[in-house]
């Protein structure tokens, strides 16, 4: 964890104008944006946010019934956001979050109000460009009881980007009957360090849904986002892929704690080693009952890559039900001679099974998302990754 | 069209084929009978080329090509198409897919072809995933329709399906080895058969012989070949004495 050293990275000065439309941006940076979901058309989006460097530079809520603000807007309307800032997410864990807590840059607030059903999704692009920097963000999401909101959020650095940090707190409520999609899209580079914090609760009946997908290289990234289920009839799915070519540190996980009765977890979560390191890690904590929690780890080898799968099971009341489902291996040539005596040759076999490999069924996910995400498999295929 | 010489094929330290020969000529359809455990199978995969099936001896050509060592896909390619009986599922490659793949660069309309065999409803669903026996057999009809071999090859594919879905697969299967030629005044039956698919098809019950127009067939009997005969003739015999003649035929 410590292998970060933050005195690398400078947190001041790069400040950035206000971006008043995302399509004034550059063919490269819009391919990147692209890249992680964001339209910059924004068209079929409830909003956008836009964070680069160490400055906010875009945000437009576009629907009724959405509060979209930066952070630091958010904190001065809201007096300090008592009821939400630092509250999922311990300031003092570790150096990252102190370092957040001590320069914060920006970060979004986005609360979806008592009710409102907002179909199209929010978008946001947390963005890095130029050589050296370290960022600090902090978000909030809240949805109020009954609402329903969708988040897209591209983390991304400009192409040609150097050394660069980010440090990434985020904390979501989603309150009784509420329903948050969360889809993160992660596209750093061989010489990022990424640490994101997050944490959140869901209240009686709410419903979470986290998707992740991570198929460009990155220096050195940790997380592990952790969910409690606080109210009855709550139910949380993380969906993660992640591909680590070589060069790649990836220690990754997501923890679920079933706090009351009648609540689901589910974790899913596809690896996929080119020739770097994966860990990927999954808790389910069940304390009340009846709960049930599912764990799927599942990591491919290809090349001289490691998976190192840490499935956690931890049930502390009689009427809890918790499995899980772990595997590290390589494409099984059963697979392989199956494809070819349907006239595929060795490559296009492997290719094939591989893009099924990753194929996770994402819900909610809007087409141009999930045809950004073929596109960065079809892109595997094309390197010399496989 | 396939000519098979002297075979023999082990499967790790046995010998499991010791010596087959065999001839089938274009449109024609051949049925192979056997007890359990006779080599029936390893035939047949070791004529599409998987790697556990392994020829220490003899000759396998095709279509005038040697193919003893050739990779699977180029067999594939080439013309040979294989039903299987327990193919692997592959998470997250739909039927709809594979059925696409399966006809290389020929459009071909997935969806008729898939309401032909009742399995319209699957497309949409991971290739084998939780298919019955039934459905797995129409899924690789399916895919040998979209492939279009030149032979096919078949095993059992009466296991696991019940009545009702056994006329449809009957159907199907003979529907693929009469290939998508018509009888026409214009052509003679020799020309008929030349455009026909020939098919090497491995029955236990006999029950696809009330479906396709079988022309000859043999038991497979410890790794040999014998007794030819007309199909309904050995299953007449079968179901009467068993396989035990086939060890006197061999002696």
């Amino acid at each position: 964890m410590s292998n970060v050293d933050l005195k690398h990275y400078h947190f001041d000065g790069a400040n950035a104008e206000a971006i008043a439309d995302l399509r004034s941006l550059s063919p490269d940076d819009k391919r990147q944006l692209l890249m992680s979901g964001v339209d910059v058309e924004e068209a079929h989006r409830s909003g956008s946010f836009m964070h680069l460097n160490h400055s906010g530079v875009h945000c437009a809520s576009k629907r009724e019934g959405l509060e979209l603000l930066d952070i630091k807007t958010a904190l001065k309307k809201h007096d300090g956001l008592p009821e939400y800032w630092w509250k999922m997410v311990d300031p003092d864990k570790d150096e990252f979050t102190r370092a957040a807590r001590e320069h914060l840059h920006g970060g979004y607030f986005i609360r979806a109000h008592k009710g409102a059903k907002l179909v199209d999704p929010v978008q946001s692009c947390l963005f890095i460009k130029g050589d050296g920097v370290g960022q600090n963000v902090h978000n909030i999401v809240v949805v109020e009881e009954d609402a329903e909101l969708h988040v897209i959020t591209g983390c991304a650095v400009a192409h040609g980007t150097r050394e660069a940090a980010h440090m990434g707190i985020s904390e979501f409520y989603v309150k009784k009957g509420g329903k948050l999609t969360f889809t993160m899209i992660h596209n750093w580079s061989e010489e990022t360090a990424v640490r994101p914090r997050s944490a959140g609760i869901i209240e009686e009946g709410g419903v979470f849904l986290n998707n992740y997908v991570l198929m460009k290289p990155v220096k050195d990234l940790q997380m592990y986002p952790s969910l409690t289920l606080a109210g009855r009839g709550a139910v949380a799915r993380f969906n993660s892929v992640v591909v680590a070519p070589p060069g790649s540190l990836v220690d990754t996980g997501n923890r679920i704690l079933l706090q009351a009765p009648e609540t689901r977890g589910e974790i899913i979560a596809r690896t996929m080693t080119t020739g770097g390191t994966i860990i990927n890690r999954g808790f389910i904590g069940a304390s009340a009952a009846p709960a049930r929690g599912h764990l799927e780890c599942k990591g491919l080898i290809l090349n001289n890559g490691r998976i190192h799968a840490i499935p956690e099971l931890d049930g502390s009341m009689e009427g809890v039900e918790l499995s899980h489902e772990a595997a590290v291996g390589k494409i099984s040539q059963e697979e392989i001679e199956y494809l070819m005596a349907r006239g595929l040759d060795e490559d296009e076999a492997t290719a094939t099974i591989v893009r099924g490999f990753l194929n996770v069924d994402m819900e909610g996910l809007p087409k141009e998302l999930e045809e950004a995400i073929n596109k960065q498999i079809e892109e595997l295929d094309a390197g010399d990754t496989m | 069209m396939l000519i098979i010489e002297d075979l023999h094929v082990k499967i790790g330290d046995k010998e499991v084929l010791k010596g087959i020969d065999l001839k089938i000529s274009e449109g024609e359809t051949f049925i192979l009978f056997g007890p359990n455990g006779s080599g029936k199978t390893t035939l047949l995969m070791t004529l599409m080329g998987f790697g556990n099936y392994e020829i220490t001896q003899g000759r396998i050509t095709f279509k005038g090509v040697d193919i003893t060592r050739a990779p699977i896909y180029e067999r594939a390619r080439l013309g040979i198409g294989m039903s299987f009986q327990r193919p692997p599922t592959i998470h997250g490659l739909k039927t709809r897919h594979l059925v696409s793949m399966c006809a290389r660069d020929r459009e071909i309309d997935v969806e008729g072809m898939a309401r032909n065999v009742n399995f319209d409803e699957f497309l949409d669903r991971d290739i084998n995933a939780g298919f019955s026996g039934g459905e797995i057999k129409r899924s690789e009809l399916l895919q040998l329709m979209a492939q279009r071999p030149s032979l096919v090859l078949f095993d059992e594919p009466e296991s696991g399906v019940d009545l009702e879905n056994m006329a449809l697969i009957g159907r199907t299967a003979r529907a693929l080895l009469d290939g998508a030629v018509d009888p026409s005044p214009a052509k003679s039956m020799k020309e008929l058969k030349r455009l026909r698919p020939a098919g090497l098809i491995i029955t236990h019950t006999g029950y696809i012989l009330e479906y396709v127009n079988a022309d000859r067939g043999q038991v497979m009997y410890n790794g040999h070949l014998c007794c030819e005969s007309r199909p309904r003739d050995i299953l007449d015999h079968v179901g009467k004495y068993g396989y035990q003649e086939c060890v006197r035929c061999l002696n």
